[in-house]
C-alpha cells in the first residue's frame, strides 16, 4: 500500500537536510503547478511505497504568501497520510506556532525536534515526553545533520500513516474563543469532515477569503466574529494568532529548561562583525567581489572558454596532447561518410553549436550555484537582504536582487538563474525581468564597436552604457510595481535572520546539481531550438537563381536578410532603418557579440577583430553618431540572447510571464532608442518632425508612469486554482 | 504613544498592541511579535533601515515603517 507523507516545517529548520537524508538520491524536483514555488518529492530510503513530499518552508498557514497557500492547499486537498513536522529545537517557540496549525488539519502529525546536538552543547533541554503530552502527538529527537534519530522518525511516521488515526488537537485557547470555534463548527454542514472542522472553523473566524471561496457553502459567521472582536478589542485574526502564542508560552515553561549561561553564541559573535554598522558594507563588497571574481572572471571563464573554444571549438589540450574539439571530430566523421553539405552544416552549425551554447554555460553556472548554495545555507544570504534592502525596495526589488544583477554584468544567464534565491514571487519576477538590462560581457564588443566607429573611442560611451542599464532597472522597477501584473502579492519584509552554521558539502553539491540540471533541461531545449532556427534563416536563401544552402559570406542573400529588409522600416524612427543593422540586431539574439561579426560579414569581411576595427569606417559612413548610439541602446536593452531568454522562460515557469518579460524589454528598448535618436537629432541638427513629437509624448508618458500615485495592494493575487486539484 | 521604531538599540521593550491590519500585521504576529512579548532591539542595518530585533529567542529583521505598527511600553 502506498503512503504519502508530507514534510512540513519553518524555513531554516533543517527541512532540506532531513529530506535529503530520508530520500537519498530518489528525488524528483519540479514546480508546484502554475507557480514558481519549487516542489520536491522522493521515495523513502528502503521503502519504495512511501512517498515524501517536501512542502515549502513556511511559518504559518496564512492566506498571504504563495508558499503558505501552496502548502495548505496541498494539505487540504491531497490529504497526505501523515505530516512529519520538523521543528528547530534551538528556536522552538516560534517553530511550534506552525505546529499548532498543522495539528488542526485532522491529519496524523509526528514531530521531529531537530538540532538536538546543538541543544546538548548549549546545555538547554527539551523534555520530549512532556512536550508530546502537551501537544497530543508523538515527538522524536533528531539531528538531521548528523543523521541521529532520523530512522526512528521515519518509522514512526510510516506507522502513524498506516494507522490513519489523526490525533485530536489538545491545545486550547481562551474560553470565549473556544466557544466561538465550537459554534462555528456546528454551522459547518456535511461538507467538512469531522476531523477538519476545527481548521475550517478557525479559518472562517479569521475571515480567510481563500477558504471561504474554496467551500461550496460557507456559513455566515459574522455574529461570532463580532462578539469576539468586541470582547477582545482586536480583529479575530490577531486574537487567534495571539491565543496560539499564549498557549505555546504556557507549555514552553514546562517543557524546556534553558541553561542559565547568557553568553554570546558563536553566531552572535559572527553577526557582530558581519552586520556591524561600519564593517558590513566592506565585508559585503569583499564577499561579492570574491563570488564574482571566482565564478565570472577567473575559474568560471576558464571553464566556459574551455567548453566553448576547446571542447566545442577547434581543439583543447589534455595534459599536453592536443585533442580535437567535438565539432572537428564530427566534421571529419561526416566527411568520411560523405554527408551532404546542408546536413553537415545543420549538424555542425545548428545542432552542435546549439548544444555547445547550452553546455558552455554550465561550468560557470555550477561554480556560481555552489557559491549561492553556500551563502544561502550558511545564513549570509539573509544578511545580504538585510544590508541591501534599503536601496532595492524603493524600486520594487529585494535586497537579494543585488546578486543576480552583479552576476548579470558578467553573463545574464547565470544572473537570471541566481534569482532563485529570492523567496518572494513578485521580487523574483521583477528581478528576472530587469537583470539583463545590465550590460553583460557579450555586449561589450558592441559598445567597443560603436564607441570606436563613431565616437573616436570616447571615454564616456562605456560608462554611459552601464548608466543606461542601471537607469532601466530603476525606472522599470518603479513603473512595473505600479502595473496590474505586479499589483497584488504583497511583500512584507519581516524576515528571520537565521543563526550562522556550516553547511554540509553534500547539501551544497546537491543544490548546485539540481539547479544546473534544471537549466540544462528546461532552458537547454529552447536555446537549442532557437539556434537551429536562426541557423536555417542565416544559411538558406536564394542565390544564383535557386534556393539552397549558402556560403557563410553570402549572408546578404539569406532568408534573414529578407527579414531584415522587412524589419528595417520599423527601425527608421530609431535612426538605423537599414537592413544591415536590422540583421545584425537579429543575429544578436543568438549571442550579443554576434552583432559585430555580422556587420563584418555584411561589409565584406570574413572575420573581424572583437571590436570590429576593420569596419569602423564603413559603419561611420552608414549612420550618424546619434543613430549609432540609439542602435547601441536598443541592443543593450532589447530581448537578450536566446540563452538568457531560455533562462527567463525556465525561471518564470509560465509562458505568459515569459512573453511579458521579453515584450516589455523590447518595447522599452524601442521607446528609449526612439527618444534618444529623435531628441538627439533635434539637439544636434535641429531637425523637428512627427518623430520628435512622438518622442516628447513618449517621454511625458514615461514620466507619468514613473510618478503616478499608487497604493500597495494587500492581497495575494496569484491564481491558485491550479494548485488545489493538482496531482 | 511609543512605537518600536522609536526604541533605541540595546533596549528591551514589551509589546503593548499592534495597530494596522492585513498581511503585514499578520506576518509580524506570525513571526511571534504579539501582545506582551519582550522585544530586544539589537541593531540597525548599515544603511539605516531595516532593524534587527531579538524576539522569542531568535533574530528577526523588519522595516522601520512596519515597526511603527508595533506599540510598546
Amino acid at each position: 500500500m502506498s503512503i504519502k507523507i508530507a514534510l512540513a516545517g519553518n524555513p531554516n529548520s533543517g527541512k532540506t537536510t532531513l529530506f535529503n537524508a530520508l530520500t537519498g538520491s530518489n528525488q524528483f524536483v519540479g514546480n508546484w503547478p502554475g507557480v514558481t514555488v519549487e516542489k520536491k518529492e522522493g521515495k523513502l530510503k528502503g521503502n519504495k511505497d512511501v512517498t515524501i513530499t517536501d512542502l515549502p518552508g513556511i511559518y504559518s498557514l496564512s492566506p498571504y504568501t504563495l508558499e503558505e497557500v501552496v502548502a495548505r492547499n496541498y494539505l487540504i486537498s491531497e490529504r497526505p497520510d501523515a505530516i512529519l513536522n520538523i521543528v528547530d529545537g534551538t528556536n522552538i517557540e516560534r517553530n511550534l506556532y506552525l505546529s499548532t496549525q498543522l495539528m488542526e488539519l485532522g491529519i496524523p502529525v509526528i514531530m521531529a525536534v531537530n538540532m538536538i546536538d546543538v541543544l546538548e552543547k548549549t546545555g538547554d533541554k527539551i523534555h520530549i515526553d512532556k512536550l508530546s503530552k502537551k501537544l497530543g502527538c508523538d515527538v522524536v529527537e533528531i539531528s538531521a545533520l548528523k543523521g541521529t534519530g532520523i530512522q526512528k522518525a521515519a518509522e514512526k511516521a510510516v506507522a502513524l500513516a498506516r494507522k490513519k488515526e489523526a490525533g485530536v488537537p489538545v491545545h486550547e485557547f481562551a474560553a470565549e474563543v473556544e466557544s466561538a470555534i465550537r459554534s462555528v463548527e456546528d454551522k459547518l454542514g456535511m461538507e467538512v469532515p469531522e476531523e477538519q472542522k476545527r481548521f475550517f472553523a478557525i479559518k472562517l473566524l479569521e475571515k480567510d477569503e481563500k477558504i471561504q471561496k474554496q467551500m461550496k457553502q460557507a456559513p455566515d459567521v459574522a455574529v461570532e466574529i463580532n462578539d469576539l472582536e468586541k470582547e477582545f478589542d482586536d480583529d479575530t485574526e490577531s486574537i487567534i494568532t495571539n491565543e496560539r502564542y499564549v498557549y505555546i508560552s504556557s507549555i514552553i515553561d514546562e517543557c524546556c529548561t534553558k541553561s542559565r549561561k547568557e553568553k554570546l553564541t558563536t553566531s552572535d559573535k559572527i553577526d557582530r562583525i558581519v552586520t556591524n554598522r561600519w564593517l558590513a558594507l566592506p565585508i559585503f563588497a569583499a564577499v561579492m567581489f570574491l563570488v564574482y571574481y571566482v565564478s565570472v572572471t577567473t575559474v568560471g571563464t576558464w571553464a566556459t572558454d574551455w567548453a566553448n573554444e576547446g571542447l566545442f571549438g577547434d581543439s583543447w589540450s589534455f595534459f599536453g596532447t592536443e585533442v580535437p574539439g567535438i565539432p572537428v571530430l564530427i566534421e571529419s566523421a561526416l566527411n568520411a561518410i560523405g554527408c551532404a553539405d546542408w546536413l553537415q552544416s545543420l549538424i555542425i552549425d545548428g545542432i552542435v553549436a546549439g548544444v555547445g551554447a547550452v553546455l558552455g554555460f554550465v561550468p560557470q553556472m555550477l561554480i556560481l550555484f555552489a557559491f549561492l548554495a553556500f551563502l544561502e545555507a550558511c545564513g549570509y544570504m539573509a544578511r545580504v537582504a538585510f544590508i541591501m534592502d534599503r536601496i532595492f525596495r524603493k524600486f520594487g526589488l529585494s535586497g537579494k536582487s543585488f546578486i543576480p544583477m552583479l552576476i548579470g554584468s558578467g553573463c545574464g544567464v547565470p544572473g537570471i538563474m541566481a534569482s532563485r534565491t529570492i523567496e518572494n514571487d513578485r521580487d523574483r519576477k521583477m528581478t528576472i525581468m530587469t537583470t539583463t538590462f545590465i550590460p553583460c560581457s557579450a555586449k561589450l564588443p558592441i559598445i567597443a564597436l560603436i564607441s570606436g566607429a563613431l565616437f573616436g573611442g570616447a571615454w564616456w560611451v562605456a560608462p554611459s552604457a552601464y548608466f543606461v542599464g542601471i537607469a532601466a532597472i530603476v525606472c522599470s522597477g518603479i513603473i512595473l510595481k505600479k502595473t496590474k501584473m505586479f499589483a497584488g502579492d504583497t511583500a512584507p519584509f519581516v524576515m528571520e535572520l537565521p543563526a550562522y552554521h556550516m553547511p554540509t558539502v553534500g547539501n551544497i553539491l546537491r543544490s548546485m546539481w539540481e539547479r544546473g540540471w534544471s537549466f540544462i533541461k528546461k532552458a537547454g531545449t529552447i536555446i537549442l531550438l532557437s539556434t537551429i532556427v536562426v541557423w536555417f534563416l542565416m544559411r538558406f536563401g536564394w542565390a544564383d537563381g535557386s534556393f539552397g544552402l549558402l556560403e557563410a559570406e553570402q549572408l546578404d542573400s539569406s532568408i534573414l536578410a529578407s527579414i531584415g529588409n522587412v524589419l528595417a522600416p520599423l527601425f527608421t524612427p530609431l535612426g538605423w532603418g537599414n537592413w544591415k543593422s536590422a540583421v545584425a540586431a537579429v543575429t544578436g539574439l543568438i549571442a550579443k557579440e554576434n552583432v559585430v561579426g555580422t556587420f563584418g560579414i555584411l561589409y565584406g569581411f570574413t572575420e573581424v577583430a572583437e571590436d570590429g576595427a576593420e569596419i569602423w569606417g564603413s559603419l561611420a559612413g552608414s549612420m550618424t553618431a546619434i543613430a549609432a548610439y540609439s542602435f547601441l541602446v536598443f541592443n543593450l536593452l532589447c530581448a537578450p540572447c536566446v540563452a538568457a531568454m531560455g533562462a527567463i522562460r525556465r525561471e518564470m515557469n509560465n509562458a505568459k510571464w515569459f512573453w511579458f518579460a521579453v515584450g516589455y524589454q523590447t518595447i522599452l528598448a524601442y521607446v528609449v532608442s526612439l527618444c534618444v535618436f529623435q531628441i538627439g537629432t533635434l539637439v544636434t541638427a535641429g531637425t523637428f518632425g512627427a518623430g520628435t513629437v512622438i518622442a516628447f509624448v513618449l517621454v511625458l508618458g514615461f514620466i507619468y508612469l514613473l510618478f503616478r500615485p499608487y497604493k500597495e495592494s494587500k492581497t495575494l493575487h496569484v491564481n491558485i486554482k491550479g494548485i488545489a486539484g493538482a496531482k | 504613544m511609543k512605537t518600536l521604531r522609536e526604541v533605541d538599540c540595546g533596549q528591551t521593550v514589551k509589546v503593548k498592541k499592534l495597530t494596522g491590519e492585513g498581511p503585514v500585521k499578520r506576518r509580524i504576529m506570525d513571526m511571534g511579535i504579539t501582545k506582551g512579548v519582550d522585544v530586544f532591539v539589537r541593531k540597525v542595518a548599515p544603511l539605516g533601515d531595516p532593524v534587527e530585533v531579538t524576539v522569542r529567542g531568535y533574530e528577526l529583521s523588519l522595516r522601520k515603517a512596519d515597526a511603527e505598527m508595533i506599540e510598546v511600553e
